[in-house]
Formats: structure tokens, C-alpha cells, sequence
């Protein structure tokens, strides 16, 4: 249970580019979460609104895109989505295969108020 | 407050009468209303940017300083005090070595391995389930500075939360002990897909237990192709020689 730490780094992440765009308020902030990224979405939704009290993004909307896992084959080529945790090619059932995504954990777009 | 735009005004009028009913007002106030403008910007800013650039510090200040840094995690009980006590131990004259661990609570670790020939420091986490990398670079060149060869980072008996802190260690090493089962790493895969190098630990006790080698090397290898496994016991000192040889040969 991470989520916290995940969530308290996101919102100082959110702060530093809110305060070097003289924002006064951030309503909103969607992350990318992948699979395999270790971090739960539904955690990291619980947990939000208690880090995010008395910063910048308090009552802020929280939109978390999930991301599925996706590996490059090295044998066949080709490209698939193996369910977790068993990373294999799921054309061909090599087990040499190279990530693409699914490793994830990054801020997307965040909505900002800035006064004229 | 002004229900109109929000400001402080309309509360702050003086009234010696009991609420029940709102105050309107028409704006007659001579305040100004800064105009807001809401607006989106997109990032491609990592959640971790910042825990991820002390790690960076880290990894350069170690390489720079010629110690190869080594972040061992596991659940609590695999034996990584155990194991580190004995391969200080063998190593001591040998390779100079120093240790960052870490615990929720107390030192009994840091005093484990305490007289052994390495620099030992430890971190107390307190409510945290992992080790940062600023905690861990605060120590560096206290515990890691005086031609320190190999630096084990002993992370908090936990498989889930440490595999998501890049600490600046050059790669991670996972533990896994028999008594554990043999579907761990098929149960917590973010760690196994990241450690390339894998400790079976209480390997004596495989006689004892319904636990399969083969099937367990399996499960590592579905999770990581072409990770390395070591078997070993450092009670017994079984397989013991071959970790301590790899090891030697990291330090260069």
C-alpha cells in the first residue's frame, strides 16, 4: 500500500507546474496507470483526496487511464497483450519478448486556474 | 460568503441577528473580481520525476565513487539479514563492503551486522512500506565513501511497494525462500519482472517441505526469461562459494 506516496509525489509533481504557471487552484489531473506499473488505481483513487487536502489540487478531479501490458515478440515479431503476470507471446508462446507497455505511472494532463 | 462570486464580502457585514436566511447582494461592493481562466496542459511528467531524480544522483555519485550498489528486497523472513551477516562475513579482507537497511522500526538489523568489517547504517521507515532514494543518498557518503566496493541496500521486508522506488542501486536482487511456496513470483510479478538476479534462500530446508526447484524455476523464468538464480543456504553454506564468487566479481 504505496498509493499514498504515489499520490502525495503526484501532487507535488502537480504543484511545481501549477506555481510555474501562477495557478491558483488545480481542478483536475489525469494519470497514466499502467498494469504492471505496481500501483493499484482504485488505491490510488481512495487515497487522493486525503493527500491532496490543503495543497493546490484540494477537491481536485481525479482521472486515472489505465494501461494494459503489451509485449513485442522477439521470435514471431509480433505484437500482443499476455494477461499478467505470465509476460509470454501470446501468438506464438515465446518467452523472449521485449515490454512495450504496461510500466506506466505518469502525469497526463492536469487542468489549471490561473488569474488574468 | 457571496454566493454570486465567491468572495468574502457579503460574511463580513455586521448583524446582531441569528442566521436562517441567506444574504443577497447586487454587487455593490467595490472589490475587484480577478478573472480566472481555467486551462488544461498536457505533461508527460512522471508521478516519481522526483524520487527518480535523486535516484539518478544516487547511481551517478555511486559510479563515480566506484561502489556497485545492490537493492536486495523480499517479503519479511526470507533471511536477507541472514544471508548479508554470512556474506559479510566471507567477504571481510576481501572486498570492503558497507550496508543501507531498512525497517519499519528498530535497529536490530544495523546491530546484526554491526562488527563485520562494513560501514553499517539504518534507516527506520517509521509509516512507510519502502526506502526512497533520498533517504538512501543522505547516507552515501558517510557509509559508502571511503573506497567502499559494494554497497548492499537491504530494503523493507515487503514484495510490492520497494519494487516501485528506483533508489539509484545499479540493479535489484530479489530473495525467495522455500518456506515461501514456489509461486511467488507468479503472485508479485512487479519485482520478479525487475530483478535480473534471483536468491532461492533456505535451500537446506527442501526436504522438509512440498516445494519443486524445477517448478519454481519456473514460475521465475515465465516472469523473467533470462533471469539468474542462485540456491543457496547460508546456514548450511550450501551453494554459498558460487554467490560469494558473483559477488567478488561485482566489486571488480
Amino acid at each position: 500500500m504505496h498509493e499514498m506516496a504515489i499520490a502525495l509525489a503526484l501532487i507535488e509533481q502537480a504543484e511545481t507546474v501549477a506555481r510555474e504557471q501562477k495557478a491558483r487552484a488545480i481542478p483536475g489531473i489525469t494519470v497514466v496507470v499502467g498494469r504492471l506499473s505496481g500501483t493499484d488505481p482504485d488505491a490510488l483513487r481512495a487515497v487522493f483526496e486525503l493527500a491532496a487536502e490543503e495543497t493546490l489540487a484540494a477537491g481536485a478531479v481525479l482521472t486515472v487511464e489505465t494501461v494494459e501490458a503489451s509485449v513485442k515478440c522477439q521470435a514471431c515479431g509480433k505484437r500482443s497483450y499476455p494477461t499478467p503476470p505470465f509476460m509470454t507471446c501470446v501468438e506464438c508462446g515465446a518467452l523472449d519478448v521485449e515490454l512495450e507497455s504496461g510500466r506506466e505511472l505518469y502525469i497526463k494532463a492536469m487542468d489549471v486556474d490561473v488569474e488574468d | 460568503m457571496c454566493k454570486e462570486c465567491g468572495c468574502g464580502t457579503a460574511l463580513e457585514h455586521a448583524h446582531g441577528h441569528a442566521h436562517g436566511h441567506v444574504h443577497p447582494h447586487d454587487h455593490g461592493h467595490d472589490h475587484v473580481h480577478p478573472h480566472v481562466e481555467r486551462k488544461t496542459i498536457a505533461l508527460e511528467r512522471k508521478v516519481l520525476a522526483e524520487n527518480d531524480a535523486h535516484a539518478e544522483e544516487n547511481r551517478k555519485w555511486l559510479t563515480n565513487h566506484g561502489v556497485t550498489a545492490i537493492n536486495l528486497i523480499s517479503s519479511p523472513g526470507t533471511g536477507k539479514t541472514y544471508l548479508l551477516e554470512r556474506t559479510l562475513e566471507r567477504l571481510r579482507g576481501r572486498v570492503s563492503c558497507a550496508v543501507i537497511t531498512g525497517d519499519q522500526c528498530t535497529d536490530n538489523d544495523a546491530k546484526r551486522l554491526m562488527g563485520k568489517g562494513a560501514a553499517v547504517k539504518q534507516i527506520e521507515t517509521i509509516n512507510s512500506c519502502h526506502l526512497d532514494a533520498a533517504r538512501v543518498g543522505a547516507l552515501l557518503p558517510e557509509v559508502a565513501g571511503n573506497g567502499v566496493k559494494l554497497l548492499f541496500i537491504e530494503n523493507i521486508g515487503n514484495l510490492v511497494c520497494p519494487a516501485a522506488f528506483d533508489l539509484g542501486e545499479h540493479f535489484k536482487i530479489a530473495l525467495l525462500s522455500t518456506t515461501e511456496g514456489e509461486d511467488k513470483p507468479v503472485k508479485y510479478p512487479t519485482l520478479f519482472s525487475l530483478a535480473p538476479v534471483v536468491v532461492l534462500t533456505k535451500m537446506d530446508l527442501v526436504p522438509n517441505l512440498d516445494w519443486s526447484l524445477p517448478k519454481c524455476r519456473e514460475y521465475l523464468r515465465q516472469i523473467r526469461p533470462g533471469v539468474f538464480i542462485f540456491e543457496l543456504s547460508a546456514k548450511t553454506g550450501l551453494g554459498m562459494d558460487a554467490w560469494i564468487e558473483y559477488l567478488e566479481k561485482l566489486a571488480g
